[in-house]
């Protein structure tokens, strides 16, 4: 039976005005159902405020493996980031 | 449910899409939203100008990844104001008939290489300065768009400061430059803050509804304090004889914005107004082969999917 439920991909957003955060996930037929049990399973007690569920089988994903081609030129440029500049005594507003 | 509304924003919670909110709150929101990601986007011009004339390889290499990163918060921003239920082609649309705005500071020229050095260190550090208190705005989408705008936005004033820092550390020609720069940038960056509070056509009910949360003069303020200090530590001097510190007030006291240019260029007559819009239409018209080439690619693909089906 369970093989025919489909895996969805459950986000609570435990307050208003943060992230949707991945909790974990579950089975069920359709969204409507997978919201209903997403309720039960995963805010049982208030832990959220919102909950989106996603089916898994619609998440693309990028591989942990494939990082060092999908990332690797970012390694290069070290001025991206602020810390590379050295700022003159006595300012640290910048 | 207006009340409701209201209750729920005096208690610091955070309006998100899908919740009712007042049309004015949403046509206030996509205003300003769209305001600011026109302003990332046409900032990109005065910068963009000296990409091919930098310096250095790794100056250039700075540059074109700061201008990167204003092309992605503009992204981050249209996205924002798309989930107030406006498109993409509309806000562009807006832009290009002049019914929305776009901050005029880059409505100035970029004339020397120092100048990108000024841009990178003041318009950046300002518009920090704002951006950082509208962290804390009552939208939720646009609220968490500032945070990661914010984080990337160091490095923008870092580099421009830098650049100023090592002008000051050259020749007495070089040192010129930068404070030519400081001239022509500073009034236009304390004008980024906009009116005086008395004076501002949104502020009240912005504060009310805490899109904004500091008023233009408090934040204006911020950006002084902190502005002069860095000037001062790099041996530049700023172009405004009343500027003074305040022991009292434990912040400086500094001259009145010339208004009168302020309203100039904000009705269009800028130095460089016409040719900033006139670039970006020009280069909207010239992308469109671009957009119907990835929509016939995204039909071929749709189509070959059907068939393998």
């Amino acid at each position: 039976m369970s093989d025919e439920l489909k895996l969805y991909e459950v986000f609570v957003r435990s307050r208003r005005g943060l992230d949707h955060k991945h909790v974990g996930s579950l089975h069920a037929d359709d969204p409507e159902q997978a919201l209903e049990y997403a309720r039960d399973v995963y805010t049982r007690r208030s832990e959220g405020v919102s909950l989106w569920v996603v089916a898994a089988g619609d998440i693309t994903a990028s591989q942990e493996s494939d990082c060092d081609s999908f990332y690797d030129p970012l390694d290069d440029k070290p001025y991206r980031h602020a810390a590379m500049y050295d700022l003159p005594e006595g300012i640290d507003s910048l | 449910m207006t009340r409701s509304f209201q209750t729920r924003i005096d208690a610091e919670q955070k309006i998100e899409p899908k919740d009712w909110m007042p049309e004015k709150y949403r046509q206030t929101l996509i205003r300003q939203i769209s305001q600011h990601a026109h302003s990332e986007v046409i900032g990109e011009q005065p910068e963009g100008n000296w990409i091919t004339r930098a310096p250095s390889l790794e100056r250039k290499a700075i540059l074109l990844a700061k201008v990167q990163d204003e092309a992605g918060h503009g992204l981050y921003l249209y996205a924002a104001a798309e989930t107030l239920g406006i498109t993409r082609e509309e806000l562009i649309d807006r832009l290009h008939t002049g019914a929305s705005k776009y901050a005029s500071i880059f409505n100035y020229p970029s004339l020397t290489w120092a100048d990108v050095g000024a841009i990178g260190w003041l318009v950046d550090s300002a518009a920090i300065v704002n951006q950082v208190s509208l962290q804390n705005t009552s939208y939720g989408p646009y609220a968490r768009a500032m945070v990661r705008i914010c984080k990337e936005e160091s490095f923008h004033q870092r580099q421009g400061y830098n650049i100023m820092m090592t002008l000051m550390q050259g020749n007495e020609q070089q040192r010129a430059m930068a404070q030519d720069a400081l001239d022509r940038w500073w009034w236009p960056s304390l004008m980024m803050f906009g009116p005086h509070d008395g004076e501002s056509a949104h502020s009240a009910q912005s504060m009310k509804w805490k899109i904004k949360r500091r008023s233009n003069d408090d934040l204006r303020q911020q950006y002084v304090d902190q502005a002069v200090q860095q000037a001062l530590a790099i041996g530049l001097k700023v172009p405004d004889p009343a500027l003074a510190w305040n022991e009292e007030r434990g912040h400086y006291d500094f001259g009145d914005i010339d208004w009168e240019e302020f309203e100039r260029v904000i009705k269009g007559n800028g130095p460089c107004n016409r040719q900033r819009l006139a670039h970006h239409v020009e280069a909207h018209a010239e992308g469109v082969w671009v957009r119907e080439a990835m929509a016939c690619y995204d039909k071929k693909r749709r189509s070959r999917r059907h068939d393998a089906a």
